[in-house]
């Protein structure tokens, strides 16, 4: 199952202590291949704690292990890293900087997680 | 036999914390009191052992990477110089320098972090203060786009939420705190008021406050996704305070509006003046990416996105900054120093690093320096360096060298490669 969703990244104290310890670092893969998000778009999804899912834009795809934040639905966050910026594209809108908030993602659930998560809800 | 060194300022973040002590044993730092877990990791996890420069992977003495490098420069018709932003601004200098003899594009991580509130402060002024000011004053605090809690740690005991000031004796108590943002952050979870702005929504907000502040009637309820009751009661207490500061992060300059959304902000703000004190600052990341914009401007009179292939300075955000200059395949060589855009850019632009020769100075292990042409394994500023740094708020700090490695500066190399690149 998949669904259109917003995809804002940015820093988290894990990520910083991942980055100081290396980028090839397994803290730094941790930190950073994991997304946020609301309970409600998870249970609608399928997908609980720890299950894994595939985040997709034109640009490209990645993997990520998912968890519950306290974030609106439909939004999901991802830490800042080189992972997430495998999806953000290089438009600019003619200021220089990227759109590392708010792109639109396609979320793909891979595997629904060790937690005994329901089927999704129709 | 330790030696302990006092009042060391922190070279990470914006915060420049600069009541560190640190205890040194030899070459190697054994321990580091009062930084936040992101400080500890500076100094804790940095790695003194001799090293030396690489050329295409292979071991290389300094003068033969030098040399190297300046025949790639040599050899470029169109040349950029990134990052700047963890590098004192002795070094920036001479980045600038070395951009004006090899006529250049250099930009900063501005570009990718606060280069749209440089938009803003050009279109309409920065309302600013001191985070002195901020600790000894202010008694209304609003959070904008921005997580403290995650980003900058010790922000809170230091300069704003819970800092004691003058007239501010008991801390949190003589403060109220507001939080807008489009999740409920760490940083909301501790304020007295949390708006949850629609995503995309902040220039609406914004524009709605200011509206409120001049008396008018902004349609719509809720506007932006946040009740108009609650916004009604944070432009009564904006008016009514003592001293107001905003704090304002990528939520604003990271979303659709960009530069937009902080000029609007850095408006409402200077408008507040005419009924209470208020101030506003961005919340900078790299420790010193605040000293890039400042040295970038007094140089050549822009604070990133330059260009000095014509032979003069040249501003054009979108034409001459990184990620543009990557994405159109126009750089044919790089210097990167104090970032690493092979990982922090998005992939279409860190492609292109991939593909041309590269010039990295890097005192650790990154991605963009897995991939250097040429990799100087420069010393850090703030652990075996001194030099200066500019704060958030655009005080300048000075860094220690508290440990002796015998490493080269990003700035004596950038030296002698100004003058490898004249021959």
């Amino acid at each position: 199952m998949s669904e259109r969703l917003t995809l804002i990244s940015g820093r988290t104290r894990k990520q910083a202590i991942g980055m100081h310890k290396g980028k090839d670092s397994p803290e730094y893969h941790a930190a950073t291949e994991l997304v946020e998000m609301n309970p409600e778009d998870m249970a609608r999804l399928g997908v609980a704690d720890g299950g894994r899912l595939t985040l997709r834009t034109e640009v490209g795809e990645i993997a990520m292990t998912v968890q519950a934040g306290t974030l609106p639905a439909g939004l999901v966050f991802v830490p800042m890293g080189t992972a997430v910026n495998g999806l953000v594209g290089a438009e600019t809108l003619g200021t220089g900087m990227p759109s590392f908030k708010g792109l639109t993602v396609e979320v793909e659930v891979v595997e629904a997680g060790p937690a005994g998560a329901e089927g999704p809800r129709s | 036999m330790s030696t302990v060194v006092e009042h060391v300022a922190c070279p990470f973040c914006g915060c420049v914390c600069d009541d560190l002590t640190v205890e040194v044993e030899g070459a190697r730092i054994v321990k580091v009191k009062r930084a936040c877990s992101s400080g500890q990791g500076v100094f804790m996890e940095y790695d003194p052992s001799p090293r030396t420069a690489r050329v295409r992977g292979e071991e290389a003495d300094w003068d033969a990477a030098v040399a190297e490098a300046a025949a790639i420069l040599r050899e470029a018709d169109s040349p950029l110089i990134y990052g700047l932003s963890s590098a004192a601004s002795e070094a920036q200098r001479k980045a600038v320098e070395l951009a004006d003899r090899i006529g250049a594009v250099i930009d900063s991580t501005s570009s990718v972090c606060h280069g749209p509130t440089g938009l803003a402060m050009q279109a309409v002024g920065e309302p600013t203060c001191t985070l002195g000011e901020i600790r000894d004053r202010a008694d209304l605090l609003v959070f904008w786009g921005c997580n403290p809690d995650q980003s900058h740690l010790r922000h809170f005991a230091r300069y704003s939420l819970n800092a004691k000031g003058a007239l501010t004796p008991n801390g949190r108590a003589d403060r109220t705190m507001y939080v807008v943002d489009v999740r409920e952050t760490g940083t909301a979870k501790k304020a007295d008021h949390f708006l949850q702005v629609a995503p995309g929504h902040d220039f609406e907000v914004l524009t709605a406050l200011r509206l409120l502040v001049q008396g008018g009637e902004p349609e719509g309820d809720p506007i932006g996704g946040v009740p108009r009751a609650e916004l009604e009661e944070l432009v009564e207490r904006l008016k009514s305070c003592r001293y107001g500061v905003f704090f304002m992060g990528m939520g604003l300059t990271m979303t659709a509006a960009r530069q937009h959304n902080v000029a609007e902000l850095f408006t409402l703000v200077a408008e507040l003046n005419e009924f209470a004190k208020c101030s506003v600052i961005p919340m900078r990341g790299h420790g010193n990416v605040t000293g890039a914009d400042q040295v970038l401007t007094w140089t050549s009179g822009y604070p990133f996105a330059v260009s000095y292939a014509r032979g003069y300075p040249q501003f054009m955000p979108g034409e001459f900054t990184a990620v543009d200059v990557l994405v159109r395949g126009a750089a044919d060589a790089a210097v990167i120093l104090a970032s690493d855009p092979g990982a922090h850019f998005p992939r279409p632009a860190a492609a292109h690093l991939e593909a041309i020769p590269t010039i990295v100075f890097d005192h650790g292990p990154s991605v963009s320096a897995a991939h250097a042409t040429v990799l100087f394994p420069t010393a850090a500023y703030g652990v075996d360096a001194a030099g200066t740094v500019y704060r958030m708020d655009n005080v300048p700090i000075p860094l220690s060298k508290v440990i002796e490695t015998g490493r080269p500066t990003d700035e004596e190399i950038l030296g002698r490669l100004i003058e490898a690149v004249r021959t």
